[in-house]
C-alpha cells in the first residue's frame, strides 16, 4: 500500500468513526435514516464515479441496487436457513451474494457500456428500470411484487443494552458504506481514474497511450455497480426487504440527481447529495401534512421530486461543480499543501 | 388461429402508435442530434391539454389539435429554454437537463392534477369487429392505423418534398454548410424540435385509451419501447422507425398473449440489449452514421 | 457591383498568438482578388471571420453596411457567400437539392427552377447527376456542385477557399475559366484564396500575399507573378 492510500484509508476509517459516534446523537428515526442515506451514498458514490470520470450515464442504478438486495436477501436467507442461531454468518453470507448478483450485472452491462456511447447506454439502462417489475414477476427467485424478505439481523448482546436496533442498523450501514466506498475513492485518485479522464478525454489519444478505452469503461461499471450492490444490500439489512416498488424510475432517477447535486465525479458531494435526497423529501413532505388534506396529498411526495427537478437543471446550467465545487470558489490561502487530488472533472470544463 | 389474428391485428395497432412515437424520437435525434429523455414527460403534459380541452369542449378533435399545438409549443419552450443553458458539445449536461424535466413535468402534473389515473374515452368503438367470428381490429384501431399512417405519409411529404424539409434535413446534417447557404439553422432546430414532440403528443394521445387511463407517468413505457424501436430502426432512419415499431408491436402483442403481460417488457429489453450489442447503428442504417 | 471593406480584423483561437492581427483590405467593385500566402498565414481564417463563422475583431464592411455581430446566414442573405474549402457538398442530399438548398433564399417558384437550370448549363457534368446522391460525387463534382450552389443565389462578394484543392489540372483550368468569365459577367467581386498561385493569379485582377496574419504585397496579379523576390519568399516557388 503506497502512502496516499494509505492515508486515503486512515482518514475513510477517522471518517466512519464519526459517523459511527454521530449516531449516539440521534434518535432512532434519525439513525434509521441515516442507514438508508449510507445505503444511497454507496450507490450514489458509485454513479458518481462512472459518470464523472468516464461520462457514461446509467439512469439503472436502482436496478442494481436491487440486485444487490436480492443478491443479500437470498444468500442471507439460505446461510440464515443452514446455520440456524447465527445472526454474523447470515450478514455476511448476504454481502457475499449482494456483491456477486451486482457485479455479474454490472459486468453484463458494462460490456455493454464498452460499445456504446452516450444516449444509448442511458436508453438502455432506463428500459432496465422500467423491466424491474417484470423480472420480479418472471423470475421466480424475485417474489413477484411483494419482494422477499431478509432476516432480521438483531443488536448483538454485548451491545443490546446500549444502543437501540436503528443504531446498531445504521452502524452496519456505514460499516458497509465505507468498505464500498472506500475502494472508489482510491480508484478515482489512482491510476484507474487517470484512465477514465483519458478514455472521456478522447478515445483515440487514450488508445495510443496504450489505454483501452473498452476495459476501462467495462471495469468502472462493474466497479460501480458493486458499490451500489453493497447500498442495495444496506437497504435490505434496513428494512428487511426488497421489493421492485423500491427500486423504480423514481428512485432511480433520484440517485442521479444526488450525484448531480453533490458535483459529478466528487465522493464527498456524493455524501451530501445522498444525505439530500433522503432527508428533503421528509422535510417537505413534514410541511406539506401541514397544509389542508387535499392540497397536501397532492404536494406530498411530488413537491419534493419538482425541487430536486428543478434543482438538477440549475446545477446543471450554473453550477456543474455541485455542492462539491461551491468550495474551490473561495480564494485558497497561500502556502497550504496541496492535500487533495486535482480536481479535474472534465464536465467542469465545458463551461468557457 | 383466431387468437393469433386477433393478436396480430392489435399488434399492428400498438405498433403504429409506437412507431409514430420512435419517429418523434427520430425527428429530434436528426435536428439536434439529442435522444429527448423528456419526450414521455413533454408529450404526456400535452395529452392532459388536450384532455382538458375535450372536457370543457365536448369536442375530441378540439383536443387533438390541443395537443397537437401544445406539444409543438412545449418544443420550442424545452429547446429555446432549458437546453440553451447548458454546453451542446457533450450530450450528458442535456440529458442531465431532460432528467430534471421530466421530474418537474411529472411532478408538476401530480400536484395540478393529483396522481390518479383519470379514464379517456375513445372516440371509436374499442370493441373489436367480427370478421366471420374472428375477432379483428376495433373501429378505435382502426383509427389509429389511418391516422398514424397519414401522420406518417404528411411527415414523409413535408421533409422529403417541400423547401421547409429540405432546409431541416440539410441543418441536421451539415449545420454550418447550411449557415453558409443562409438556412436560418437555429430555427430548423427549434422547428424540429417542434415536429417531434407533437408527434409524440399525438401517439401518446392515441395511446392512453387503451391503457390504464391518464396519469403523469402514462407514456412512460412508451418511451422506453419506442427508444428501442428508434435503436432498432437506426435513429438516422425514419422507415426503420416504421418498420421496427410495426416489429416490436406485434412482438409485444405475440409476448403479451402467449406469455404474459409481465414478460412483454424484458422481451423489448431483450431485443434492445441483443440489437446494441450486434449492431448499434441499428438494423436498418444503410451505412455509417456521420458522428455526432 | 460591390466592394468589401475590411478594417483591423483580429483574430485569436484560444489565448494564443492572434492568426490575424489588425488586418486591413479594400477590395473594390467587380475585382478578382487571388490571396495567396503558405499555410497557416491566415487565408481560411480570413474568409471565415468575414462570413461570421470564427468571432472576430474589428469590422468588416459591405458595400458600407457593417457586419459586425451579425450571424452567418443573415451575413450570406446580405449578399456574401463563402465556398469553403473540402467541398462541403451535403452528402446525404442529390445534386439538385444541393443546388435548391443555396437557392431557397434568393429566388421563388419558376424563378428558382430557372436559375437551377442556368447552372445546368454553366456546369453540364451536374446536370447528368442531377439525382445522384451527394457522397457519389467525384472531387471534381463536388468543387462544380459548390460553386454552382453559391452562385445561384446571385452573390455581390464571392469568397472561394482552395478551390483547386485535391483535383486534376484539367479541372482546375475548367473552374477557374468559369469563375473568371462569370465574375467578369456578372461583375462579381471575388476573393480568392489559393496555394496554387499561377493558376490564381491567371484569372485575378490583384494579389495579395498574406504571411503570418499580415498583408505582405498588394500588387497587380501581373506584377505580382513577375517579382521572383516575392514569389521565392513567400510563395515557395
Amino acid at each position: 500500500m503506497n502512502a496516499p492510500t494509505s492515508r486515503l484509508v486512515l482518514r475513510a476509517a477517522l471518517l466512519t468513526l464519526v459517523a459511527i459516534a454521530a449516531t449516539f446523537a440521534l434518535d432512532p428515526f434519525r439513525n434509521y435514516q441515516l442507514a438508508t442515506a449510507a445505503g444511497c451514498f454507496a450507490a450514489v458514490a458509485g454513479l458518481t464515479v462512472l459518470v464523472g470520470l468516464t461520462g457514461q450515464l446509467s439512469l439503472g442504478h436502482a436496478v442494481l441496487m436491487a440486485a444487490g438486495g436480492y443478491g443479500y436477501a437470498i444468500a442471507s436467507t439460505a446461510a440464515a436457513e443452514a446455520l440456524p442461531g447465527s445472526d454474523a454468518l447470515p450478514f455476511l453470507a448476504g454481502l457475499g451474494g449482494a456483491v456477486a448478483v451486482s457485479g455479474v450485472l454490472g459486468l453484463l452491462l458494462g460490456l455493454a457500456a464498452a460499445r456504446l456511447r452516450g444516449p444509448y447506454l442511458a436508453g438502455l439502462t432506463l428500459a432496465m428500470v422500467i423491466a424491474l417489475p417484470s423480472a420480479a414477476n418472471v423470475i421466480p427467485a424475485l417474489a413477484g411484487d411483494q419482494g422477499r424478505g431478509a432476516p432480521f439481523f438483531p443488536v448483538p448482546e454485548a451491545l443490546s443494552s446500549l444502543i437501540a436496533v436503528e443504531q446498531w442498523h445504521a452502524w452496519l450501514a456505514i460499516a458497509v458504506a465505507a468498505v464500498a466506498v472506500t475502494p472508489l475513492a482510491a480508484m478515482r485518485r489512482g491510476r484507474a481514474g487517470l484512465r477514465m479522464r483519458a478514455v472521456l478525454g478522447d478515445e483515440t489519444a487514450a488508445r495510443l497511450a496504450a489505454v483501452d478505452p473498452a476495459k476501462v469503461k467495462t471495469g468502472a461499471f462493474t466497479v460501480s455497480s458493486l458499490a451500489a450492490g453493497l447500498g442495495g444490500a444496506v437497504l435490505a439489512v434496513a428494512t428487511q426487504s426488497v421489493s421492485p416498488g423500491a427500486y423504480g424510475l423514481g428512485f432511480s432517477l433520484l440517485l442521479v440527481v444526488a450525484a448531480v447535486v453533490g458535483g459529478l465525479g466528487s465522493i464527498g458531494g456524493a455524501a451530501a447529495g445522498s444525505a439530500i435526497i433522503v432527508v428533503l423529501p421528509w422535510l417537505v413532505d413534514s410541511a406539506a401534512s401541514a397544509l389542508p388534506a387535499d392540497l397536501g396529498q397532492r404536494l406530498n411526495g411530488n413537491l419534493a421530486v419538482l425541487l430536486f427537478g428543478a434543482v438538477v437543471i440549475a446545477v446543471t446550467a450554473a453550477r456543474p461543480g455541485g455542492i462539491a465545487g461551491l468550495p474551490r470558489r473561495l480564494p485558497r490561502p497561500p502556502f497550504t499543501r496541496n492535500t487533495r487530488t486535482p480536481e479535474t472533472e472534465p464536465n467542469q470544463n465545458t463551461e468557457r | 388461429m383466431d387468437r393469433l389474428v386477433f393478436l396480430l391485428s392489435t399488434g399492428l395497432a400498438r405498433g403504429a402508435v409506437l412507431a409514430l412515437f420512435a419517429l418523434s424520437l427520430v425527428i429530434v435525434w436528426r435536428a439536434a442530434r439529442v435522444i429527448n429523455f423528456a419526450q414521455a414527460a413533454m408529450a404526456i403534459v400535452a395529452v392532459y391539454v388536450a384532455f382538458a380541452l375535450t372536457a370543457a369542449s365536448g369536442s375530441y378533435w378540439l383536443g387533438l389539435a390541443g395537443a397537437l399545438a401544445a406539444g409543438a409549443v412545449l418544443g420550442a419552450l424545452v429547446e429555446r429554454g432549458p437546453l440553451k443553458l447548458v454546453p451542446r458539445d457533450t450530450p450528458l449536461p442535456g440529458m442531465i437537463v431532460a432528467i430534471g424535466l421530466v421530474m418537474v413535468l411529472q411532478s408538476g402534473l401530480a400536484i395540478a392534477f393529483g396522481p390518479d389515473h383519470r379514464p379517456v374515452r375513445a372516440p371509436f368503438s374499442q370493441r373489436p369487429f367480427l370478421l366471420g367470428d374472428i375477432p379483428v381490429l376495433s373501429a378505435y384501431a382502426l383509427f389509429v392505423l389511418l391516422l398514424a399512417g397519414g401522420v406518417m405519409a404528411v411527415l414523409a411529404l413535408l421533409f422529403g418534398r417541400t423547401s421547409l424539409g429540405l432546409q431541416l434535413r440539410a441543418a441536421a446534417f451539415a449545420p454550418e454548410t447550411s449557415r453558409l447557404l443562409g438556412v436560418r439553422v437555429p430555427r430548423m432546430v427549434t422547428a424540429g424540435w417542434m415536429l417531434s414532440v407533437a408527434t409524440a403528443a399525438l401517439a401518446a394521445l392515441l395511446l392512453v385509451p387503451t391503457e390504464l387511463g391518464l396519469n403523469p407517468h402514462a407514456a412512460d413505457l412508451l418511451f422506453v419501447n419506442a427508444f428501442a424501436v428508434a435503436v432498432v430502426g437506426g435513429l438516422d432512419s425514419p422507415l426503420g422507425a416504421l418498420i421496427a415499431g410495426l416489429a416490436v408491436g406485434v412482438l409485444v402483442s405475440l409476448v403479451t398473449g402467449y406469455v404474459s403481460a409481465a414478460a412483454a417488457p424484458l422481451a423489448v429489453l431483450g431485443l434492445l440489449t441483443a440489437v446494441l450489442l450486434v449492431r448499434p447503428g441499428g438494423l436498418f442504417a444503410a451505412k455509417e452514421a456521420r458522428s455526432a | 457591383m460591390s466592394t468589401l471593406t475590411i478594417e483591423d480584423l483580429t483574430v485569436a483561437y484560444g489565448d494564443g498568438a492572434p492568426v490575424l492581427d489588425g488586418l486591413d483590405l479594400h477590395i473594390g467593385d467587380g475585382t478578382v482578388l487571388a490571396l495567396l500566402g503558405a499555410n497557416g498565414a491566415g487565408k481560411t481564417t480570413l474568409l471565415r471571420a468575414l462570413t461570421g463563422l470564427v468571432p472576430a475583431g474589428g469590422r468588416v464592411l459591405l458595400d458600407g453596411a457593417d457586419l459586425t455581430g451579425t450571424a452567418t446566414e443573415d451575413r450570406v442573405r446580405g449578399g456574401l457567400a463563402l465556398v469553403p474549402e473540402g467541398r462541403s457538398t451535403v452528402v446525404e442530399l442529390t445534386v439538385e437539392e444541393n443546388l435548391r438548398l443555396g437557392a431557397l433564399w434568393r429566388h421563388r417558384g419558376a424563378a428558382r427552377r430557372a436559375a437551377v437550370a442556368e447552372m445546368y448549363e454553366l456546369f453540364e457534368p451536374l446536370a447528368r447527376r442531377r439525382h445522384a446522391p451527394g457522397h457519389t460525387l467525384s472531387g471534381g463534382e463536388r468543387q462544380m456542385l459548390a460553386l454552382a450552389r453559391a452562385l445561384i443565389a446571385r452573390p455581390d462578394v464571392l469568397l472561394l477557399d482552395e478551390p483547386s484543392l485535391g483535383l486534376a489540372p484539367l479541372v482546375v483550368a475548367q473552374l477557374l475559366g468559369v469563375l473568371r468569365e462569370t465574375a467578369s459577367r456578372r461583375g462579381l467581386t471575388v476573393l480568392l484564396a489559393e496555394q496554387n498561385v499561377t493558376g490564381a493569379l491567371s484569372v485575378a485582377d490583384r494579389g495579395v500575399v498574406l504571411s503570418l496574419g499580415e498583408v505582405v504585397a498588394d500588387r497587380p496579379a501581373a506584377a505580382l507573378a513577375a517579382d521572383p523576390a516575392l514569389r521565392h519568399a513567400y510563395l515557395g516557388f
